[in-house]
């Protein structure tokens, strides 16, 4: 473990200014954490505190409202993500940062192993290489054979998270960030996903995760961040707007 | 990541013009033609690139100067004012400023446009496979053999038979002749190339096997595009990036997900929340 975090947030926050409805919806607020490689970072927090806006302004799925999302590159450069260019972030989604949302996006039309190995395909691996991979971790994560060739639309909610974390892990990203990766799974499963975890680990992932699960939380932590419960959606113009 | 396409204020104004056709329209003021001297303002102030490779999605609704966009980057249209610098290796071309010799010549060897509407993107004179011999002709290939062998090459990776390559385009269905015009748009590799509401009109399972189609392309050639379209469902699946426009504005610009999943403006975000 190096002393420098792989990424640190200072101030976070994300509202939705929702015009038809002249709302203004409050999410994260005054986020503060750090992201170490090889360690993972748990966000916890009652429903509404704003975890997934977290992971996703890091992703940039959601535009921050406010706060600095510092990521030390692999080159060593420290890049705000909340300010950072959006090439420089498509750059990073296909080379450094993965995210495993809750629930599976996935191109229609394609066999569920090519959907897996598409961030592969990205950095320009070819198919046969990226297949292989793509099958050897839905073997890993118990998805039955006979689904590999076919699209994940008709898939139960238990395989789509399974395809969906199998796509997340191919790459090894160097930070992965994962929303409830195991809700819908079952015991053994979730022992398996909880293996894989502890292996991008010991690669040296630096991983910032949200689990359903308490006592999950307790067996894989390195760190825990609590979130602090949803402010009040009325009258926060000025608190949020300062 | 390379950069291919940079364009800067880009502007069409269709009429006299006057001195406020710009302060009293765009979606401010709710119309792109101006109440003074009924000039459209199809275009105003459009600025952004393209990298290699990559696919930006520009949607809006009609009269929103999306086409206006890719027309005039195309040569199709004269803009009214701003510029466009084409990337190509080590060389750079000023869109607009080149004579009409040099426009053309990029058009040929280095462009590639797919209309909506196929009677614009091929010839309904001659042959399916006449139309790519004649983008080959253009770009310099002379020998019989070899223009056949490509066009039958890329009737085949359009999935179009190649037993048809004789036949004329207006024998064939929309989605076939949006498959001839792909096909004839890349003939010459190009390494930039204008979608222009291609799926438009043409049955579901048309529309996503043509998409399909795109993305393969994109994927084989590296191929940067820019995809002009009303269907959110289009953005989605192709573009990295998209553009927000409304009556010749951007009024919004971001990474794809981020427009669909947190979009800023209220007309983006009415949008979003109407479809379906």
């Amino acid at each position: 473990m190096t002393d420098r975090p792989v990424l640190k947030i200072e101030g976070f926050s994300k509202h939705f200014n929702l015009h038809e409805q002249d709302k203004l919806i409050p999410s994260s607020h005054n986020v503060n954490l750090e992201v170490f490689s090889g360690r993972l970072t748990a966000l916890v927090g009652p429903t509404g505190s704003g975890k997934s806006s977290v992971l996703n302004g890091i992703y940039r799925t959601y535009l921050p409202s406010s706060g600095r999302i510092l990521y030390t590159t692999t080159k060593g450069h420290m890049i705000d993500l909340a300010q950072a260019d959006e090439h420089q972030i498509l750059e990073l989604r296909r080379k450094e940062i993965g995210f495993v949302t809750q629930f599976l996006r996935f191109l229609p039309r394609k066999p569920t192993e090519d959907v897996v190995a598409e961030p592969l395909y990205q950095k320009g691996v070819s198919q046969t290489e990226g297949r292989k991979l793509a099958r050897e971790l839905l073997a890993a994560l118990n998805v039955p054979e006979q689904l590999w060739s076919i699209s994940p639309a008709t898939f139960s909610g238990g395989e789509k998270q399974r395809v969906n974390l199998a796509r997340g892990l191919i790459s090894i990203p160097r930070l992965l960030l994962l929303d409830e990766p195991t809700a819908s799974l079952d015991a053994t499963t979730t022992d398996l996903v909880i293996g894989l975890i502890e292996r991008l680990k010991d690669d040296g992932v630096a991983i910032l995760a949200i689990f359903h699960h308490p006592e999950l939380v307790k067996r894989i932590a390195d760190d825990v961040v609590e979130l602090s419960p949803p402010l009040i959606a009325a009258n926060t113009d000025t608190e949020l707007n300062p | 990541m390379k950069k291919i396409l940079e364009v800067n204020g880009l502007s069409k104004i269709y009429g006299s013009g006057c001195t406020q056709c710009i302060d009293r329209t765009g979606p401010d003021c709710d119309t792109n033609i101006c109440p003074k001297c009924g000039s459209v303002v199809a275009a105003h102030d459009l600025s952004f690139d393209l990298y290699q490779g990559e696919i930006l999605g520009i949607i809006g609704e009609s009269g929103s100067g999306k086409s206006t966009a890719v027309q005039t980057l195309y040569f199709d249209q004269a803009p009214t004012a701003g510029n466009a610098t084409f990337f190509d290796g080590e060389a750079q071309h000023d869109l607009f400023g080149i004579n009409k010799a040099r426009q053309r010549y990029l058009a040929n060897h280095r462009f590639g446009m797919v209309y909506q509407n196929p009677h614009l993107g091929l010839n309904f004179g001659i042959s399916a496979g006449g139309n790519i011999a004649e983008r080959l002709l253009m770009s310099g290939e002379m020998r019989y053999d070899a223009i056949r062998a490509r066009a039958r090459q890329l009737l085949t990776r359009t999935e179009v038979l190649p037993e048809r390559m004789d036949e004329l385009p207006k024998n064939f269905s929309g989605g076939m002749q949006q498959r001839v015009q792909i096909a004839k748009a890349l003939a010459i590799e190009p390494p930039l190339l204008f979608l222009d509401e291609v799926t438009t009109g043409l049955d579901l399972s048309v529309q996503a096997s043509i998409l399909d189609l795109i993305l393969e392309i994109q994927r084989e050639l590296n191929t940067a595009m820019i995809v002009v379209t009303h269907d959110l469902g289009v953005i989605r699946l192709l573009a990295g990036r998209t553009m927000v426009m409304k009556y010749g504005r951007i009024i919004e610009t971001g990474l794809t997900d981020q427009i669909l999943e947190d979009p800023q403006h209220a007309y983006t975000q009415r949008l979003v929340a109407s479809s379906l």
